[in-house]
């Protein structure tokens, strides 16, 4: 049954004509708001998570749940379809489950406020913000297990609830969530952060809504709607082409000895509609790291990948997704069937990404951009400190930015928007912990015209007893290069023991005990690169090579030759042009868009010598989902 | 006699404000500006200001100077090449920053980085290690450092950063390698992250020592310059440079820490409007400076302007205090456009700028700007002088808004209403973030409008914002030069503490701000400032254990030492529940601890202007038709020289002089006051 909105006036809205300047003044108002919703986060949050690396994600949308501002798209739609309940001024709601909310949040780290902004006893709009705590209990601190078969294990699962009814607080259900939680009082104080941004976005939403009179409000959140809409219909008529593009990419293992798996997508235009249909995606995994996938925020990623080039300054939000046709087979990797568990989600997320980037490339070779660093691997620590308190560390790693048509990738820096790394001044005064290596790692860059950016060397020296946790991907397959640009790098984490021994961390691991002295070399995989390395000016070599970002050795991969004497290096031109000759007339002429680094039988053959690791064994999917039109 | 000078160096022109001490009297000069060598223009500055004085440039005793060359210097990278020595696994710090990506989902498409200040191929790393607690876990390992040294020596370095993981709780190794520094390299100047900012977070702490070194030579060198030639005209003269957070460092200071003056230009505007609105009766102003190309904001409350702790320039963001102003890059010379894909109309950030300016100015721009629909909607008419020699072309700023009418179908004057009511849109943005963003309700402020551009739009923005007064002070152009005149000597001292409150005590505490506030008077010691002419004030960081961002709360020394660290507490949680509307039970948290010394207030006055009554129709030169509130109307011009204090002008009115134009729009007075300030109300307000 669909949710009750309780409203105590029943005067209708009216659609006027907006004054396109107070349209546009709107606008700006909106995207203020959005932005103070964020600082009052940042300023107030305990999880470094959401306060340092910005796992959390704001929006304001109009009476009818559309996302007016804000990064992913609304989820209220669908959250009015299933709640079964009334609604009125002063609640307040809360969830964590994905299978609740059609994947608005995709595990239960994420939580998710959302609440109806009232004026005069009618709704004109809605708040709402997620962030990511630190735990949620379950199996493992941190909540996210590898090897979890069930969301069940994944932490406590709140289902859309009223936190707040008509404005009181109900303060037994919040204790009985918070009991559950290892981290409770970061958990209390990260959710009145998230309630205290959503109430700021409803002052501001209700001073708007006064200065410009409620109909003038309510209109001209759906002229924005349209003015988004317009504006993607003709990117899109301008940018897809209407025969099919198709492209596929894997995600390495699912924490259980099983993989890769396929994600796979095909891309065309039908009129003025753009259609993503997955066919050909693998099968939920038995393990976690299922991905449900939420066709909003998809939307609003192809959306927003197509606008930036055009005019950044277009709001972002829901206009458009009538435009828009994402078909996601039931029952595979990115729509499991509860209770499926999705604590690993973020790898098939990212490669979604990379995906789609392949995809809008092949449709129009100015937006092709290689694949980089689109994921956010973590890094878990706990245990107790010399005090005998709790403690618990989560991070999130950063890596190489993709090589693009405008240029370098970034070494070290993150794809997704507003993450930000943690000081490691901070993380040793809090942890303990010594992080004696932090530094962009020479060659992992996939070379080209513009190289791909860096991964990230961190050494964490233990100085207590504790267990780790780690989320990573990208050890087996690299992240592609474009146009003639090699690929990345791959991930690696290595265990140095304080009794000397030395062993590789598979990629998804969980409860590592670790001693004092133990040291992790954790490395993230660099960026892929775009466009001929042998065009690429030897002076920008050089400079990488001085700058300790490529070695003389990698500066080859250029055709460039380096010689160095006494620490003072120099491009030795004459005997750059005879390699880049040689190089070229070995490379042929043919050139691939793609670069994947192999193929995937290949990878899989040299696995062991390469990464220290066994390969994968072939996935066995669940017999108990229906696979509707999942590959086989 | 004792005559003080403030001189504010401009982008356009160098103002000079003369006050003599003994009366109050003063004298103003405006001369070009020198871009190439700006003390040429301060030392001709000083010359016309003493001629219009009568008086020998010997006379003057204190020079206070407002300087953007260390801006310039980052803006135009025209800064020193630095070396920088980091900790043994950190050399690229700065180069992966703190990872952050600006613009949102997909914006890394478009981003790319800006190389470290410092270059990574004289970026090395120091062999040693200092624990989280002070703890000395490797010690520097000094050959290597000195071979390292003496490779980037062969390379050629102008100035070198030492910032050494761990620096803020143990400084012992950049100690040790600052002087092995100044053996090898002697003639290349060092900065210590551990004397510039003493603080937790590596890459904040390093790329503020690195900016240090990066404006240093070019700093050093115009201060000593600018203080020589000083001195050679007047024996025994002292020279001041204002600093980002509105103190005075005598030039030592500016040379040794030049990271400080990076809002060295904006302080003045802020003190000088400070020191006019306080003589008016006002203490709460929002202040309001709209140039050229930008518009600075900040807030003032009971006669505080609010400081930050980091200062922007560009992309660049050090660990720097400064008056918190907040700059949006909105000005007359901003630039209108339609986007072909959305039809909406976006008003900056691409400015004309000064060259080849607005289409109005008739020196070869035709691009749309700010002026031209000023321009067009009659608030800028054709006698207004804009600073003594320009014309304004009312056709070619027609022609220019023209374009935007027809890409959105709009009449001219709508089109230039239009733009204007975008750009008022932004700047109330600026305007949001210092004061409703920060807990303040801009209904309790007023608006104090200067710069070249600001009185045309103060009465627009008070009436989205509903702060009033709006103030026009009697010379909006040249009110940085009376902030510098007349601001007062500045220093504080700081030092993390990072403990909670249970692991420190009200005795830890209290030595702490003894020995910070010793430090902070050194300034003031070394300018001769007795220690009655003093007054010290106290300032802690705190955060619920967990945060990692803290509020600083001002410490009241005398409630401090009667009730200890709960004093501290309750401020603290105070004011948490003020900005964010709740506090929690959690335990407390010291991150940095901070003594601020000042030194008295000039006795300086403004001056009085002749009253005369209610009507100010002798000061009437025209009548002209403006654009407002969606017509034509019929609106009086009054010269500014000529109104007398008492006059009530109603709008809609403009109000011309030298420096500056004044928009009273429909529906609102203006009434002169004592000073000559024209203060701006609504009519129904009485």
């Amino acid at each position: 049954m669909p949710a009750i909105v309780i409203e105590t006036n029943q005067t209708p809205f009216n659609t006027v004509d907006v004054d396109p300047v107070d349209l546009d003044i709107i606008e700006n108002a909106l995207r203020s708001a959005r932005v103070e919703m964020d600082a009052v986060l940042f300023r107030t949050a305990m999880s470094p998570g959401i306060r340092e690396q910005h796992d959390e994600f704001p929006l304001i949308a109009n009476r009818d749940g559309k996302m007016v501002v804000g990064q992913f798209g609304a989820f209220i739609h669908t959250f009015l379809q299933n709640y079964d309940g009334e609604i009125e001024e002063g609640d307040v709601f809360l969830t964590n489950d994905p299978y609740s909310c059609d994947g608005a949040v995709s595990h239960t780290p994420d939580w998710l406020v959302l609440m109806p902004i009232y004026k005069e006893g009618r709704v004109i709009g809605w708040a709402a913000m997620f962030g990511h705590m630190t735990d949620s209990g379950g199996r493992v601190p941190g909540s996210m297990p590898t090897d979890a078969q069930q969301i069940y294990e994944e932490g406590i699962i709140i289902p859309p609830l009223k936190l707040y009814t008509k404005g009181v607080l109900q303060s037994d259900i919040l204790n009985l969530i918070l009991h559950n939680c290892r981290m409770a009082q970061w958990n209390k104080s990260d959710l009145n952060s998230l309630i205290a941004g959503c109430r700021l976005a409803a002052t501001r939403v209700t001073e708007l809504s006064t200065r410009f009179g409620d109909d003038v409000y309510f209109s001209a959140l759906n002229e924005l709607l349209d003015r988004t809409k317009r504006a993607v219909g003709e990117l899109i008529l301008a940018n897809i082409p209407e025969e099919k593009q198709s492209f596929e990419d894997w995600v390495c293992d699912d924490g259980m000895g099983m993989g890769p798996y396929r994600i796979a997508c095909s891309m065309w235009r039908e009129g003025e509609k753009l259609i993503m249909d997955f066919g050909g995606t693998d099968p939920q995994s038995a393990g976690a790291i299922n991905f449900y996938c939420n066709e909003e925020m998809m939307k609003m990623y192809c959306g927003v990948f197509m606008i930036y080039l055009a005019d950044p300054q277009i709001l972002f939000n829901d206009g458009f997704y009538d435009l828009m046709e994402f078909r996601i087979p039931k029952g595979s990797l990115l729509a499991p069937q509860k209770p499926a568990a999705l604590s690993g989600r973020t790898h098939a997320l990212s490669r979604v990404v990379d995906v789609l980037n392949g995809l809008f490339g092949q449709g129009n070779p100015d937006y092709l951009c290689a694949a980089g660093f689109s994921a956010s691997p973590h890094f878990f620590f706990s245990g107790h400190n010399e005090h005998g308190e709790w403690f618990q560390q989560y991070q999130i790693g950063f890596g190489g930015i993709a090589g693009k048509p405008s240029g370098d990738g970034a070494d070290g820096h993150a794809m997704w928007p507003d993450f930000t790394n943690v000081p490691n001044e901070f993380v040793e005064a809090m942890y303990p912990l010594r992080i004696e290596t932090y530094a962009a790692i020479a060659d992992t860059g996939g070379a080209g015209l513009h190289r791909g950016g860096n991964g990230v060397h961190t050494g964490y020296r233990f100085l207590r007893a504790g267990q780790v946790s780690i989320h990573d991907d990208r050890w087996l397959t690299h992240p592609w290069g474009v146009k003639g640009g090699l690929p990345g790098a791959r991930s690696s984490k290595i265990l140095e023991r304080a009794d000397g021994t030395r062993s590789v961390l598979p990629s998804k691991c969980d409860r590592i005990k670790v001693v004092p002295g133990d040291i992790l070399q954790f490395r993230t995989w660099g960026g892929g690169g775009w466009g001929d390395p042998f065009e690429r000016a030897a002076e920008l070599v050089l400079d990488d090579v001085e700058g300790g970002l490529v070695t003389a050795e990698g500066a080859r991969r250029y055709g460039v030759v380096i010689e160095e004497s006494d620490g003072d290096y120099g491009v030795d031109a004459a005997a750059t042009e005879t390699l880049r000759e040689e190089l070229r007339e070995a490379r042929g002429s043919d050139i691939p868009l793609f670069d994947k680094g192999g193929d995937l039988a290949d990878l899989i053959a040299r696995c062991e010598q390469d990464t220290g690791l066994a390969p994968p064994a072939p996935p066995v999917f669940p017999d108990w989902v229906d696979k509707g039109e999942a590959a086989q | 006699m004792s005559y003080r000078l403030g001189v504010d160096v401009g982008g356009t022109f160098t103002d000079l404000l003369l006050i003599n001490e003994a009366d109050s009297s003063f004298h103003i000069a405006k001369v070009p500006s020198t871009p190439a060598d700006p003390s040429i223009g301060v030392l001709n500055g000083t010359d016309k200001v003493c001629e219009l004085a009568g008086i020998a440039p010997g006379q003057i005793e204190h020079v206070m100077h407002g300087s953007t060359i260390a801006t310039n210097a980052i803006l135009t990278g025209k800064g020193a090449r630095v070396g920088l020595v980091t900790t043994e696994g950190y050399r690229h710090v700065l180069q992966i920053a703190r990872s952050f990506v600006p613009g949102g989902l997909g914006a890394w498409v478009i981003f790319n980085k800006t190389p470290p200040l410092a270059p990574l191929k004289l970026t090395i790393e120091a062999r040693e290690r200092i624990g989280a607690n002070g703890e000395i876990v490797t010690p520097l390992n000094e050959d290597a450092l000195r071979q390292s040294l003496r490779h980037l020596k062969r390379k050629g370095i102008d100035a070198l950063t030492i910032s050494l993981f761990n620096s803020y709780t143990n400084d012992a190794h950049e100690r040790l390698a600052g002087r092995i520094a100044e053996e090898e390299l002697p003639d290349v100047p060092v900065s210590l992250s551990c004397d510039v900012i003493p603080e937790m977070q590596e890459y904040e702490r390093t790329i503020t020592t690195v900016c240090n070194s990066y404006v240093r030579p070019i700093v050093a060198k115009y201060v000593r310059n600018l203080s020589d030639e000083l001195e050679r005209r007047s024996k025994g003269v002292k020279l001041h440079i204002l600093r980002s957070d509105g103190g005075l460092t005598p030039p030592a200071g500016a040379e040794t820490v030049p990271v400080n003056l990076l809002m060295s230009g904006p302080a003045g505007g802020v003190a000088g409007a400070l020191w006019i609105a306080r003589q008016a009766g006002f203490e709460n102003l929002l202040t309001f400076d709209m140039g050229g190309t930008s518009t600075d904001v900040c807030l003032i409350r009971d006669g505080l302007a609010q400081t930050r702790r980091d200062t922007t320039v560009g992309d660049l963001t050090v660990r720097a205090s400064s008056l918190d102003v907040r700059s949006v890059g909105a000005g007359g010379g901003s630039i209108a456009h339609v986007p072909e894909l959305t039809k909406a109309l976006r008003v900056g950030p691409e400015s004309a700028g000064a060259d080849p300016g607005p289409a109005a100015y008739a020196k070869g721009g035709s691009a749309p700007t700010v002026t031209d629909a000023n321009v067009v909607l009659g608030y800028l008419p054709a006698s207004s002088r804009l600073g003594g020699d320009m014309q304004i072309d009312r056709a070619k700023a027609e022609a220019a808004v023209g374009a935007i009418a027809e890409a959105l179908d709009f009449s001219v004057e709508r089109a230039a209403q239009g733009i204007y009511d975008i750009v008022n849109e932004n700047m109330v943005g600026a305007l949001r973030l210092v004061s409703v963003q920060q807990g303040n309700d801009p209904r309790d402020f007023a608006l104090i409008a200067f710069g070249g551009a600001g009185p045309l739009h103060g009465n627009a923005l008070a009436r989205i914002l509903d702060c009033w007064p709006v103030i026009v002070p009697p010379g909006p152009g040249v009110l940085c030069a009376y902030g510098d005149a007349t601001t007062r000597s500045r220093d504080e001292a700081s030092r993390s503490l990072m403990r909670r409150f249970s692991q420190t005590s009200a005795a830890e505490v209290g030595e702490i701000f003894a020995d910070l506030s010793a430090a902070a008077a050194r300034t003031l010691d070394a300018e001769g400032i007795a220690e009655t002419e003093r007054s010290t004030s106290y300032e802690v960081d705190v955060r619920y254990s967990g945060q990692v961002l803290s509020l600083p709360v001002a410490v009241d020394i005398d409630a401090f030492r009667e009730n200890g660290l709960a004093h501290i507490g309750d401020s603290f949680d105070a004011l948490h529940e003020k900005l964010y509307t709740f506090a929690l039970e959690s335990e407390r948290e010291i991150i940095n601890l901070r003594a601020i010394v000042q030194g008295r207030e000039t006795l300086a006055d403004a001056g009085r202007i002749t009253r005369g009554n209610s009507d100010p129709s002798a000061a009437k030169v025209a009548e002209e038709k403006i654009f407002a509130d969606g017509g034509w109307q019929d609106a009086t011009i009054y010269q500014r020289d000529l109104l007398q204090a008492g006059n009530i002008i109603a709008g809609p009115a403009i109000i011309t002089q030298l420096d500056s134009t004044t928009l009273i729009l429909p529906g609102h007075d203006g009434e002169i006051d004592d000073l000559g300030n024209i203060l701006i109300r609504p009519q129904s307000a009485g």
